[in-house]
């Protein structure tokens, strides 16, 4: 990088907020997707919003790519840095700005952690409903960016029900305000489109959210099943009677063994256990409890655990948020897949993974949000063995294009980022992707923000404001003029 | 610009001759008559109509059942109205996957009553749902009393198909609930008012039917009265599906509260609330207090107004208050359905000068106070009154949007925000 444009960004964020040392790049050459890595050429650690303009006001003028970044615990490499680019990390803008327990609103900027916003409002007896599993550690502006789920979206929704309104820095450096804390502000729903859109549309520097107030009660059922086809057979009986609970979450065998080992939540050793949450009014939780445990017997359930405690239930959850990280306790490698199909193609989907495992002799663990079909399989491999990286990487596309076989989705909360573009192509046609690519034109016109991920082969804008000079991407021959 | 004779050749070419006719003094928009209206039978025809209307450089309407023609500020031009009425399939109603796949014609009361088959609903109560169609509801973004515990349409789309002014059929989502492949363009759609595309299909997620339902009212001496009750039953335990104050000038106000569920979970949430409210007296009522909005809607004469009111819920009296000062220096009577989740619906009665004036003051305050009103329907003598108000800094993006996809400006010109 030139020296006078470092030496602009220094003058922006100081010496303590602009990172150029290769040791020190090093930290952001991955996110969570650690098979993918790029070495940035700066990273800059703003700590408000009129930095993040000027930075990017800098980068728009000297058309450097740049790729916003908040805890880094992405898992589709969408915080990956992009040759040439510069990493703007927005960790130390991590004030709760504000807290309006009457309207149910809380403020906050973007590197505030997912789970501090619950600590905040708790003792109110409020909780925000997001809840990745990185919850501990990821921030609000990464869940805006990947439209984030969680075990507790089939009820509460996901990222984009509870963001009401940003400000966002655009990629020309100017800021605009998306959404407000009122509903329906006039105007299209650019809130909607900026959620989950990875990073590539701008920055959001201030999130409005929607807090929920906590239900009267919340009981967690522990079910096992002899495999996960049961398991699967109990899901749909539960949705079809008319429950909506606020989790269902599965796992196989080898999942289980991971979470024992791991964490040891005293899961039961079976083929399927199935996780089912139900929250509101006691009465009502109670009525319907009753009805799970039926329906879990009706299909072979051989063990039915009821949490007594707040103590147990969280011993039961801790066992499933740990699920992937537990993976290291029986694998040396692992790759973590988040494929969606509708819930009922779930028993042929299984057994095809399971011969796709074994045809390629890799073992494949699966972790599911059950009740939306959102399937987490985890592909266990050993990167020392020479071919089985490559293997397992393609074992998991193969995965992913068996979900869309089924109607389904290559991506359910992770997000598509670096690993998941070529994949785009197989869900969506080429009108499909040109028109996400129009409407990213408008907010992105020099395509800077995290231009390489997402969509298959990034396309320029046709209208080139000004003389026309090469895009950087051009010039690495990654894109083309259309 | 091509001649009339050859565009409406090429019309019929594209969907049939019989699905081609001249425009009826009926199918005016804000008295603005078009020439032809086109009823394709395919998303196909539907796409290649609107081609044909953006390459001959006309103007193109699109209509579902008409219920809302005349919300949004009158168009600047309407030459083509594109009717999604023989687009009325419902594709797939996979019960067992709580989703439904339908073409954008399909009225609301018919999609509801195929999927109350399978005891389920797309938890939306929308306008004149006899009438008012898929592509109609999402695109003016309806929105009624069950936005409070199931989101409003935006939440509920999962997926869209939208065709584009340069003859594009574009899908975006997909037909399952969690997916984040690719940018969220059934939400862009929504409440788009037509302008960057005509919805041809959507994907819904779906709810179950509940087991029973409870409806309970109360009423108050005063709106700051109410408030307290509102923030009250907001801020407890009580897992109610909706919540909406009934007020009108001059009057008190009074609220209806729905419970659904088992009958043991009714049964306790009653009791709690009655244990909330104190001394304030509760009575069970019919469901019909949920057709509140609607009756305020329909029971609208040629000289009111119908706005749509945003305001943070705890700001309810103040809005109240507004209205009720307001109203009376100003000889505006006015009438208003107003949900907890911040959205209120209003009837506005008074001489046409001084509704103009009244609207344009109601809008400053509500801005004010961070919300919006934006009128649905006015008199026609209030032909000049902006719709929306204030779209804020992001409007140039909006048109940059708009331009992306509507370059030639084909669709609905300047019924949206800013004039777009």
């Amino acid at each position: 990088m030139e020296a006078r444009v470092l030496q602009e960004f220094r003058a922006i964020v100081g010496t303590h907020g602009l990172i150029s040392s290769p040791e020190g790049l090093r930290t952001y050459e991955c996110d969570g997707l650690t098979n993918f890595r790029v070495l940035p050429l700066a990273v800059l650690l703003p700590s408000n919003t009129g930095q993040v303009q000027a930075i990017v006001r800098v980068c728009h003028r000297e058309k450097i790519p740049f790729v916003a970044r908040g805890s880094g615990t992405g898992l589709s490499g969408g915080a990956l840095p992009v040759e040439n680019g510069i990493v703007i990390s927005l960790t130390r803008m991590n004030r709760i700005l504000e807290v309006d327990f009457p309207n149910a609103r809380v403020v906050v900027e973007p590197g505030v952690i997912n789970l501090d916003v619950t600590g905040r409002v708790q003792p109110q007896g409020y909780f925000y409903a997001p809840d990745p599993s990185s919850q501990s550690v990821c921030s609000i502006g990464g869940n805006v960016a990947e439209n984030s789920g969680g075990a507790h979206c089939l009820k509460y929704g996901f990222t984009t029900t509870h963001v009401l309104g940003l400000e966002v820095v655009l990629p020309d450096g100017s800021l605009v305000h998306l959404g407000s804390k009122c509903l329906d502000a006039p105007g299209y729903d650019l809130l909607g489109v900026f959620v989950g859109s990875e990073g590539t549309l701008g920055i959001a520097t201030k999130v409005i959210l929607r807090i929920v107030k906590r239900p009267e009660c919340i009981r967690t059922l522990l079910a096992a099943f002899p495999g996960t086809n049961e398991a699967g057979a109990a899901v749909s009986d539960i949705i079809a009677a008319g429950m909506l609970p606020a989790a269902i979450e599965m796992m196989d065998n080898l999942a289980i063994q991971a979470a024992e080992a791991a964490v040891h939540p005293n899961y039961p050793d079976c083929g399927g256990l199935l996780l089912v949450e139900l929250d509101g009014p006691v009465a009502e939780v109670e009525s319907l409890m009753q009805q799970v445990d039926e329906l879990c017997r009706k299909n072979g359930a051989s063990e039915i655990r009821l949490a007594q405690t707040e103590n147990e239930r969280m011993l039961v959850w801790k066992g499933r948020k740990a699920a992937f990280a537990a993976m290291g306790r029986i694998s040396p490698n692992y790759i973590v897949q988040d494929g969606v199909i509708p819930r009922t193609a779930l028993p042929r989907v299984m057994s095809e993974i399971a011969r796709l495992s074994e045809e390629a002799g890799l073992r494949v663990a699966n972790v599911f949000h059950a009740g939306d079909g959102n399937l987490h399989p985890l592909v266990l491999y050993d990167r020392q063995i020479p071919g089985q990286e490559h293997a397992a990487e393609a074992l998991s596309y193969k995965i992913l294009e068996l979900c869309l076989a089924a109607g389904g989705s290559i991506t359910g909360e992770h997000g598509v980022g670096e690993e998941k573009k070529r994949m785009m192509a197989k869900m969506f046609d080429e009108p499909d992707l040109d028109t996400m690519q129009r409407v990213r034109c408008a907010f992105d016109p020099l395509l800077l923000a995290n231009p390489t991920k997402v969509f298959p082969t990034p396309r320029l804008c046709g209208e080139k404001p000004g003389e026309y000079v090469p895009h950087p991407l051009e010039v690495a021959g990654i894109a083309e003029r259309f | 610009m091509l001649g009339t004779k050859l565009i409406q050749e090429e019309l019929s070419a594209i969907a049939g001759g019989q699905n081609v006719r001249a425009a009826l003094p009926e199918d005016a928009v804000y008295g603005v008559l078009p020439q032809w209206v086109v009823e394709p039978e395919t998303e196909e025809q539907l796409a290649a109509a609107l081609s044909c209307a953006n390459a001959a450089g006309i103007a193109a309407v699109p209509r579902g059942g008409g219920t809302k023609m005349d919300w949004g500020n009158p168009p600047k031009r309407a030459d083509l109205i594109l009717s999604t009425a023989r687009l009325h399939r419902i594709v797939e109603h996979a019960w067992a996957d709580l989703t439904v796949t339908v073409e954008a014609g399909c009225t609301l009361q018919s999609l509801q009553s195929t999927l109350a088959e399978h005891g389920q609903r797309l938890a939306f109560d929308g306008l004149w749902p006899e009438h008012a169609t898929v592509g109609g509801v999402l695109s003016t973004n309806d929105s009624g009393v069950l936005r409070l515990r199931f989101g409003s349409l935006r939440d509920l789309i999962i997926g869209v198909t939208l065709a584009l002014p340069d003859g594009t059929l574009a899908k975006s989502g997909g037909k399952v609930v969690k997916n984040v492949a690719g940018y969220d363009l059934p939400k862009l759609a929504t409440g788009a008012l037509g302008t960057l595309g005509i919805i041809t299909r959507a994907v819904f997620r779906l709810h179950p039917l509940p087991w029973g339902a409870r409806t309970l009212s109360f009423a108050t001496d005063n709106a700051a009265e109410m408030q307290q009750l509102i923030l009250a039953i907001q801020g407890s335990q009580l897992a109610h599906t909706a919540l909406q104050f009934i007020c009108a000038a001059g009057d008190s106000p009074r609220a209806d509260i729905l419970f659904e569920g088992t009958k043991a979970g009714l049964d306790a949430q009653e009791a709690e609330l009655r244990k909330l409210l104190g001394s304030t007296s509760v009575q069970v009522e019919s469901g019909a207090a949920w057709n509140r909005r609607q009756e305020l809607a329909d029971s609208l004469t040629e000289k009111a107004a119908l706005a749509k009111l945003s305001f943070l819920p705890a700001d309810f009296a103040a809005a109240a208050g507004s209205l009720q000062a307001m109203g009376s220096s100003q000889k505006i009577h006015w009438q208003g359905v107003f949900q907890a989740t911040g959205i209120g619906t209003l009837r506005l009665d008074g001489e046409i000068a001084q509704l103009g004036k009244f609207v344009e003051q109601l809008r400053s305050e509500a801005e004010r106070r961070g919300g919006s009103l934006v009128v649905l329907r006015r008199p026609a003598g209030l032909r000049a009154l902006d719709s929306w108000g204030n779209p804020g800094d992001a409007l140039p993006l909006m048109q940059a949007v708009k331009h992306r996809l509507d370059p030639k400006n084909t669709l609905n010109p300047g019924r949206f925000v800013g004039g777009i």
